[in-house]
């Protein structure tokens, strides 16, 4: 089977697969661009039934393309797609689906109106005579999908208020519906507990087993491992690797990621300067109680605990866009007086929130008037904001932070998760603020960017700025963090020095297993 | 805590049960008006008043199941008082100008020039990718140009039509103008065609998520194309009926009716995002309307009163379905995390 292969910096390449079947989807030497970028140049990818193929690479390294090819969203400009070794043109997201193909994205899009049943069977009902909806069919087809799948879920409810998690799995009922032979995830577990991680693995390996082909995409790599046998990885478009994942460890498929070994952080200790942010006994009822902690200038606070602990809420709280019931926060000695993101900014305090495409950015707003939009106030004249100096204001931090542009008239809609990422950080950072929240800074972000994002807290951090951040993922809370908190259950319920943490003490304390609290 | 806990049993039964109370709340609303409206003037309950409301709604009632379906996409048709108003004029005027039009063909005329209104729409907003608020606030001000140019400042009159026209809405079954069973038996048409076939649920999928509906494969243009199409064509049979009821018809004929409509399908339960509401609950929202604009006559009120009144019971419907999604949202939100 041609898998093809370009060999890059000497990386791994192996040519590998199941050689005695056809594959069920095959991608030859597909090439794909917009404008001048070429997002993919030359791919080839097998998928063989029964398989669990992963797929990483950097952000902007063309996995969203390729996804959206085999979603049909995409044409390809070059290259052939085979189904079953029968070539295959994809013109809409229609052909995918009778071709077989399904996609789960990261967020899936539902109908929140309709029910569960209704958004598996939507345009495809099964129906009676006149071609009436068989309303009892549909609801026996659905019972039967969600029983070989082995999950619980109401087919009757509407799907407003499902969770990410529970949504997937809506979506994965849709494509055992249509008896896709293929299901790409894309990014499926970025925003999942580990509980609904381990359940979708499950699903997942159930899929496999009946002779489905997955295709697994994920910034996790430990991810990667424990489900998938073989991975393929991109870079700028290429494909660096294809080959099957036993044998080789994370730091290959790092190193074939970014073509480089990456740098791991310093973790000298700082020097602390005064405390800059003080929040005491704050509460808010059946959210979080009794909340204590100080950050002081140079340090690097970590919120840890499990989704849904309660982190978000406080770190909102603080920034004054939800409010409370009872407690204080203190900013250099000062009391907030109103819980108003206004004044927590007058007092200097910036905050990155979780979902930056709908809480960070104006998507369709320019990468200029993103970075700027925080610091309006400094960069207008008698309240004319002039074009030439938010230009120069924005290019300066795109400069600072590498974000990876075309132009800054451009939509910020048109960067990667990463380098939007960037730009929601510059855009605070624009302010210079003395307290920095920032919110799962990293979340679908690669894992070169996720260095850079990394190293430039770190630095703000040596420049004496006070650092709150709310990760899910503790690698990064170990390697970044001076001091680690851990809530449970909407309370502050351990304490762990950068020196004296582990992740299993970490993981027990916010699980509940271990209480220990330190004064 | 009692509604967390009837979700934890069933949730499907709290969805059913908000439709219900929505409909109820509609139901009740009007039960009330015709207790205190005709206890302070019993005549509010002869059966002239009643055939008098009746024949009133009938035109607002077409004109909603259009508006609904259009609704129900994410998309408004504002083109419907002046669809009625140039259907209501060309349609009736031919019986003067060609004496002797048999009344269906009339019919068939007025549907026609809705239909072609309703195509424009369409097109323009599917093909020319125009927000439909503007698109069919165009066509409104258009339609009604072209309404004036041909109605000149002549108008129809009564006496320039036959009998046998004007008496269609008055025509009664046991009292209850047998036109409004004509209608409340297409509503009910409607109302299982949009729950029973794909293409009827399609349009709340469209406007549920567009985006999803766009990945799903459903053909959105082609759905909100025939949605608009048949808005208008309601609008022009509308118009003709219009026409019978009153007779008299100038270049005014229908004018703010768009945003009656568009207040009656709200109240009447439809989100005016689209993806949620019944036909049912329109027609309902169109009687509740007139209903009161009729009470208020009858009790002597100032008719600013009425305007005042429809849009304290708009921002009733907003709130009470702001306040039922927020519920509905958080009660389901607690439940997926038990069932997590």
């Amino acid at each position: 089977m041609a898998s093809e292969s370009i060999g890059g910096d000497g990386a791994a390449t192996t040519l590998s697969g199941p050689t005695s079947q056809i594959p069920v989807l095959s991608l030859q030497h597909v090439t794909k661009t917009f404008g001048a970028i070429h997002a993919l140049e030359d791919v080839s990818i097998d998928l063989y039934p029964g398989e669990a193929h992963g797929l990483v690479g950097e952000n902007g390294a063309g996995k969203s393309t390729l996804v959206k090819i085999f979603a049909g969203v995409h044409t390809s400009d070059a290259g052939r797609l085979l189904i079953n070794g029968v070539e295959v043109a994809l013109s809409g997201p229609g052909d995918a689906r009778d071709a077989g193909i399904a996609v789960i994205y990261q967020e899936p899009t539902l109908f929140p109106d309709l029910t569960v049943v209704e958004n598996i069977f939507i345009g495809r009902q099964p129906l009676r005579a006149g071609r009436r909806i068989d309303g009892r069919a549909m609801h026996a087809q659905a019972e039967s999908i969600f029983e070989r799948l082995g999950v619980r879920l109401d087919p009757d409810r509407i799907a407003r208020g499902l969770s990410i998690a529970e949504q997937q799995l809506v979506e994965i009922a849709k494509a055992l519906s249509l008896e896709a032979r293929v299901i790409v995830m894309d990014e499926p577990t970025a925003a999942l507990s580990a509980v609904e991680v381990e359940r979708l693995f499950r699903v997942a390996t159930t899929l496999r087993e009946s002779g489905v082909a997955v295709l697994f995409i994920s910034h996790r790599l430990e991810e990667v491992f424990v489900l998938c046998q073989r991975v393929t990885v991109l870079r700028d478009g290429r494909l660096v690797l294809t080959r099957e994942l036993a044998g080789l460890q994370a730091d290959d498929l790092v190193r074939a990621m970014v073509g480089r070994d990456l740098v791991e952080r310093e973790t000298a200790v700082q020097t602390m300067g005064d405390t800059v942010l003080a929040v005491e006994r704050l509460s808010r009822e059946g959210v979080f109680l009794d909340i204590t902690f100080d950050v002081r200038a140079g340090e690097i606070v970590a919120l840890a605990g499990l989704v849904g602990a309660g982190r978000s809420e406080t770190a909102r709280a603080i920034f004054g866009v939800d409010s409370y019931d009872a407690g204080s926060v203190t900013v250099h000695g000062r009391r907030l007086r109103r819980a108003t993101p206004a004044a927590a900014m007058a007092a200097g305090i910036g905050f990155v929130p979780e979902d930056r495409r709908l809480q960070g950015l104006v998507m369709s707003s320019s990468i200029m008037r993103n970075v700027a939009l925080a610091s309006l106030r400094r960069l207008s004249r008698f309240g004319f904001i002039r074009n030439s100096t938010e230009r120069t204001f924005a290019a300066d931090w795109a400069a600072r932070l590498q974000i990876k542009y075309g132009r800054l008239s451009n939509p910020v809609s048109s960067l990667s998760g990463g380098n939007q990422q960037k730009v929601v950080l510059a855009k605070w950072l624009g302010r210079r603020p003395s307290l920095l929240i920032v919110d799962e800074p990293t979340r679908g972000i690669d894992v070169g960017t996720k260095a850079e994002v990394h190293r430039l807290l770190d630095e703000l951090a040596g420049e004496g700025v006070a650092i709150l951040m709310i990760s899910s993922e503790l690698p990064e809370v170990l390697r970044v963090a001076d001091r680690i908190l851990v809530m449970r259950e909407g309370r502050l319920v351990a304490e762990f020095k950068h020196r004296g943490a582990s992740e299993e003490a970490i993981v027990a304390a916010a699980t509940g297993q271990v209480e220990v609290v330190t004064a | 805590m009692t509604t967390a806990s009837v979700v934890a049993e069933n949730p499907r039964r709290l969805v059913d049960l908000v439709f219900r109370v929505r409909t109820f709340g509609i139901v009740a609303v009007l039960a009330l008006l015709v207790i205190v409206a005709s206890s302070v003037q019993p005549r509010f309950l002869s059966t002239q008043e009643l055939t008098f409301v009746l024949q009133d709604t009938m035109v607002f009632a077409l004109l909603a199941i259009g508006e609904t379906m259009v609704v129900l996409t994410r998309n408004v048709d504002l083109s419907v008082g002046a669809v009625l108003g140039l259907s209501a004029f060309i349609s009736a005027d031919m019986f003067g100008k060609h004496p002797g039009t048999s009344i269906p063909v009339v019919f068939l005329v007025g549907l026609g020039i809705g239909l072609a209104c309703g195509i424009a729409n369409g097109l323009l907003t599917t093909i020319g990718r125009v927000p439909s608020l503007v698109v069919t606030l165009a066509t409104l001000y258009i339609i009604r140009g072209i309404d004036i140019l041909i109605v000149g400042g002549g108008q129809v009159v009564a006496s320039s039509l036959p009998n046998s026209f004007l008496n269609i809405p008055q025509a009664t079954i046991v009292g209850i103008p047998y036109l409004a069973l004509v209608i409340a038996a297409v509503v009910a048409l409607v109302a299982y065609y949009l729950r029973s076939f794909r293409s009827g649920r399609d349009l709340y999928a469209i406007g549920s998520n567009p985006d999803a509906a766009r990945l799903a494969g459903i053909p959105i243009a082609t759905r909100v194309f025939t949605a608009f199409a048949i808005s208008g064509m309601l609008a022009g049979v509308a118009g003709v009926l219009w026409a019978a009821r009153y007779g008299t018809i100038d270049s005014t004929a229908g004018t703010g009716y768009e945003l009656q409509v568009v207040a009656a399908v709200v109240v009447g339960g439809v989100a005016i995002f689209g993806g949620s509401g019944s036909v049912v609950g329109a027609a309902l929202g169109a009687l509740l309307l007139n209903a009161i604009n009729d009470a208020l006559y009858v009790l002597g009120i100032s008719a600013f009163w009425d305007q005042a009144i429809a849009g304290l019971l708009l921002i009733s419907a907003i709130a009470l379905d702001r306040g039922i999604t927020l519920q509905l949202t958080a009660a389901l939100r607690r439940r997926s995390r038990l069932g997590a």
